[in-house]
């Protein structure tokens, strides 16, 4: 096994490319060094990209914010003004394993890592990110919906990384949230969870409306249908048992040792719901 | 010897006391040392290669190329532990649960091991022994496994304690009966009857130190262990035996222990270690992976319990019955058993009967978990009392109350009880605030009782007093829940010293004589009568030490408050002498003072708890978070406070994982699905409430202190107490633990439609 701590991005693209053996990513480690240790892969090559320029920054910009590929997920809680602009991506990046975990951990590694119950996709799916690809032939944004196809699978072609992941800068009256549903209180996995991004009019009318559920599908479900009934409307108590509706509907969950199947339809229902009504109340509706 | 282990009601001075523990500092520091710290030089890395499947013949086992890897030192498999058990048949359950023999009968059954000079060799040792099965049909649900149809697992088991042999082999393997009157009539007389069915899940005793151990077999045919355990002198017992070694050549030192509960009486792996070590005569480190832990230790058993209880208007009980079928893993237990006799403890009843079954499965080798068997038993009476109190229009505790066994009470297991702690604990629970405190909607409260046997068995002690005054004290019962401070505790009342002066170890096998393991909460109860008694056999060679520099006869001597005394006004001018002048002059008085003590503790008195419990409900999600408890509970005599209660809270936290979310879930393949702590549940800290105590202290009569176990009992009510929370909070009674979210939220939306 080699390990490598390329300083930048173009080198680490070439190393990817050319390599002949299973060859892993290396950011905080949390999914990688678990699947290692547990002798589900043994990457011949190891990858580290921490000491790429950038990599570990959270930069604001004019159109937004540009979360580098190696920023831990305990950073990001530590942004006031993205914390401000995207509270549910946050809180949903806080709940990732433990807090030691979370010191660790990344968001674009979540990505990646592309499980069906990662915390912060639903989350970055309902707020519309944008990875940005580095890639052999260049590079490339997508938005983040794509890069998961099924579990543990992603449509990141060899030699690709995602280098930064991309949040518009937020309008008036704009509001996000994410819930899961776990057994235990922390340091557990979403047997079901949902994430709800809403911008409002000035009299509290939703105006954009994103609804994605995690855990009920082989990759989050971004539900335009939940999202339809949303807009338009101040949340009041129908279209939200209009919306659990909807998004009990859609889900197509598998009956496990984390739950069945009638109960993650029943709890994504009342999960969307319950982050409708805090996304709403975030985005200052009454 | 002569010792009097009667209660004698004095005034304790250390005893009751909270000084910190002994053993602190290394712990938080991380100095400590548990099984899988100790290294020898050359000693190899041990794995072992376990069965995929849950069932299956194995036909053969070829280790051929894994022998010829470079770095692989031994391969070992059945053949290496050849059979030497002579007919014991619970020892060749134990040997061919080490390592199976001629079928796999679970996931993660052991087949074959190997030795070899790092992690990676070995792993890869593993790849390349080629085990032939053939698959056969399983079974791992204790009722489907009781059915006449079910998968035999052992042909050669027909179910005892029938009137009748029966024809036919059975995965049934024995039937036990308590009790006494007659329940017909019992019932007969009943104006109210509550009858219900009951099942709780497997769980882990989930301690947090995997099982660990260096095995060194030398030359000369001695061998060393070095291993976390609750036991070292029953683990050398049965390593002795197994490998064909005379038990005083094998010495077995115990680490510091991170959990056992229950789970780390038994030997899995350490057989498994001596055998490669012999083989490839080098030492040999084997330490459990958590996946191993989960598959291949001892979780307790699964169950299926009936339970009928009548009571007439007035709220006394006229007669009740269960029936309880205990999953065993594939060898015969007696676990039911002590379901059975359990089930009733707590109550004062002239028409009892239980009955248990000993119920086969293609699972682990069902091993004790913290009061064995008894947590489930109370989950099922103590569900049924609430609802027949309800019935009746009584409140929950003055029903139970009103039926309490009392002294002199004939147990439903058979013998009358002394001085018991039943009534006081609920009349305590009766009057605490948190039976009071109001709650809010979707919140409930629940309550309910507890009993374990406790027990005492062989115990073995050493006390050294050193030149310059301070006390070695050498136990042979592995400190599993603080037993040094205790002891150490109970050796400075005893000899009038401070607990400063006094350090306690866990001696090896070879330093002291047998002792039993630390289990039935019998590790400060036994080992602080033997220590008492080692205590006053020093005491006596510490006076005659003071006798004979005063040139006065012994009987003239008393010992008080650390001194020995010239009794009577003619020795008026003699000062005391402190142990610690008696021990600086002892090379000239007579050498070391020493004082031994062999005994065989009996009278563990039985305890009782009463546990109260709020919990809030998610009506739309079926969470349950536990949000205040309360735990009521007899010691006899608390010997260190801070230490029992932290016993009680930890067998209230573990009784709260194990009724909200814990259980071994397989898959229909028979394979175990959740073999770590991701999505095997055990509380994390944020889950619990502050758990609040209150010791009560009920002397037992037959300990010189009143000290009765505590360990136990408090994780038999919670299950119960739980359970009861959550239906008086959602109105639905569960009868099925874990009430994980999936299983209340079904029972609630049943309840909506009707």
């Amino acid at each position: 096994m080699r390990y490598i701590r390329p300083l930048s991005i173009e080198d680490a693209v070439g190393e990817l490319a050319k390599a002949v053996g299973p060859a892993a990513i290396l950011a905080g480690g949390s999914d990688l060094l678990v699947r290692m240790k547990g002798g589900f892969i043994e990457p011949e090559l190891i990858v580290d990209i921490k000491a790429i320029g950038g990599l570990s920054d959270i930069t604001e910009t004019a159109d937004g914010f540009r979360i580098g590929a190696a920023v831990p997920c305990a950073v990001l809680g530590e942004n006031k003004a993205l914390r401000q602009a995207w509270p549910g991506v946050v809180e949903a990046a806080n709940l990732i394993g433990s807090k030691q975990v979370q010191g660790r951990c990344t968001i674009t590694g979540n990505l990646c890592n592309a499980s069906p119950a990662a915390d912060s996709v639903p989350a970055l799916v309902a707020a519309g990110a944008r990875a940005i690809v580095a890639g052999p032939s260049g590079k490339r944004t997508i938005a983040v919906e794509t890069v998961p196809t099924a579990p543990g699978r992603t449509s990141l072609a060899k030699g690709e990384i995602i280098e930064a992941i991309l949040l518009d800068k937020r309008p008036d009256h704009a509001g996000d949230a994410y819930l899961r549903f776990i057994p235990r209180t922390e340091m557990d996995i979403a047997v079901v969870s949902a994430g709800v991004n809403l911008t409002l009019d000035d009299h509290g009318v939703v105006k954009t409306a994103r609804v994605a559920i995690g855990a009920a599908a082989p990759t989050v479900l971004l539900v335009e249908e939940a999202a339809q009934v949303l807009i338009g409307s101040k949340l009041d108590e129908e279209t939200l048992e209009r919306l659990a509706k909807i998004c009990a509907g859609e889900c197509r969950p598998i009956d496990d040792k984390r739950g069945t199947i009638e109960f993650r339809r029943k709890v994504a229902g009342v999960l969307a719901s319950r982050a409708a009504a805090t996304a709403y109340k975030r985005a200052g509706g009454k | 010897m002569n010792f009097d282990p009667r209660f004698s009601g004095r005034k304790f001075s250390s005893v009751g006391t909270r000084p910190i523990r002994p053993d602190g500092v290394d712990k938080v520091t991380g100095r400590a040392r548990y099984g899988a710290d100790f290294n020898m030089a050359g000693q190899l890395v041990g794995r072992v290669l376990r069965s995929p499947h849950a069932h299956a013949v194995i036909k053969s086992v070829d280790t051929s190329k894994a022998e010829k890897l470079a770095g692989v030192k031994a391969v070992i498999t059945a053949k290496d532990l050849p059979d030497l058990t002579d007919g014991d048949t619970a020892m060749y359950d134990i040997l061919d649960n080490s390592m199976a023999r001629k079928k796999a009968l679970y996931d993660g059954h052991a087949v074959a091991a190997v030795a070899a000079i790092d992690a990676r060799t070995a792993r890869q040792a593993l790849k390349l022994i080629e085990v032939d099965y053939e698959v056969l049909p399983h079974v791992t649900d204790v009722d489907e496994a009781a059915q006449h149809h079910a998968p035999l697992i052992d042909d050669t088991i027909y179910t005892e304690g029938l009137e009748e042999k029966p024809a036919k082999p059975s995965n049934v393997t024995k039937r036990t009966q308590f009790g006494h009157g007659d329940v017909h009539s019992g019932f007969a007389k009943a104006d109210f009857i509550v009858e219900r069915s009951f099942k709780t899940e497997q769980t882990h005793q989930g301690y947090i130190e995997p099982h660990a151990c260096v095995a060194s077999v030398n030359a000369d045919g001695t061998a060393d262990l070095w291993v976390c355990t609750q036991g070292h002198f029953v683990y050398r017992q049965h390593c002795a035996q197994l490998l064909g070694m005379e038990a005083s050549k094998l010495r077995v030192t115990s680490s510091e222990i991170g959990g056992g509960f229950g789970g780390k009486t038994h030997v899995w792996a350490e057989p498994v270690a001596l055998a490669l070590s012999r083989k490839a005569g080098r030492p040999v480190k084997l330490v459990m992976t958590r996946d191993e832990v989960f598959r291949a230790s001892g979780p307790t058993s699964a169950t299926s319990i009936d339970v009928k209880i009548g009571a007439r208007k007035d709220g006394t009980i006229t007669a009740a019955e269960a029936t309880l079928r205990y999953s065993c893993g594939p060898y015969a237990g007696s676990w039911a058993e002590i379901g059975a006799m359990t089930a009733f403890a707590c109550y004062k009843l002239e028409n009892v009967k239980t009955v248990g079954y000993e119920v086969l499965v293609n699972r682990p080798k069902t091993a004790a978990y913290r009061a064995p068997s008894a947590p489930m038993a109370a989950f099922a009476v103590e569900s049924v009392v609430d609802e027949l109190a309800k019935e009746l229009g009584m409140d929950a505790v003055d029903f139970r109350i009103r039926n309490a066994a009392q002294e002199g009470t004939r147990s439903s297991y058979g013998p009358v009880y002394g001085p018991i702690g039943i009534g006081p604990t609920l009349e305590a629970v009766k009057n605490h605030p948190h039976m009071k405190a109001p709650l809010k909607a979707n919140q409930g409260r629940g309550m309910a009782c507890g009993f374990w046997f406790n027990f005492g068995g062989q115990t073995c002690t050493d006390l050294n007093i050193g030149m310059d005054g301070s006390v070695s004290l050498a136990v042979g019962t592995v400190d599993v829940g603080g037993s040094r401070a205790s002891l150490s505790l109970v050796a400075a009342e005893e000899l009038g010293i401070d607990y400063s002066q006094v350090k306690a170890i866990v001696a090896d096998t070879s330093s002291l004589g047998y002792n039993d393991m630390t289990d039935g909460s019998r590790g400060t109860f036994s080992s602080s009568m033997a220590t008492i008694s080692a205590a006053r056999n020093a005491i006596l060679i510490l006076r005659e030490r003071a006798a004979q520099t005063w040139d006065i006869p012994v009987d003239d001597v008393v010992w008080e408050k650390g001194h020995a005394i010239a009794k009577g006004e003619k020795y008026g001018n003699l000062s005391p002498l402190s142990l610690k002048d008696i021990a600086a002059a002892s090379g000239k008085t007579g050498g070391p003072i020493a004082g031994h003590s062999e005994l065989v503790a009996d009278g563990a008195g039985v305890s009782f708890a009463t546990h109260i419990c709020d919990v809030a409900v998610d009506p739309e999600t079926g969470s349950t978070r536990v949000i205040r408890y309360t735990v009521v509970q007899d010691a006899g005599k608390a010997v260190h406070p801070t230490y029992v209660e932290g016993q009680y809270q930890g067998g209230a936290a573990q009784g709260i994982g194990w009724a909200l979310n814990e259980e071994y879930i397989y898959g229909k393949d028979g394979r175990l699905q959740n073999a770590g702590f991701l999505d095997y549940r055990i509380p994390v800290c944020s889950d619990l409430p502050m758990i609040d105590t209150q010791i009560l202290e009920i002397p037992n009569p037959n300990h010189p202190y009143g000290v009765r176990g505590v360990g136990e009992t408090s994780i038999v009510p919670p299950l119960a107490a739980i359970a009861n929370a959550v239906s008086n909070a959602v109105g639905v009674r569960m009868t099925h633990i874990p009430m994980s979210p999936p299983r209340i939220l079904a029972a609630l939306e049943a309840e909506r439609e009707g």
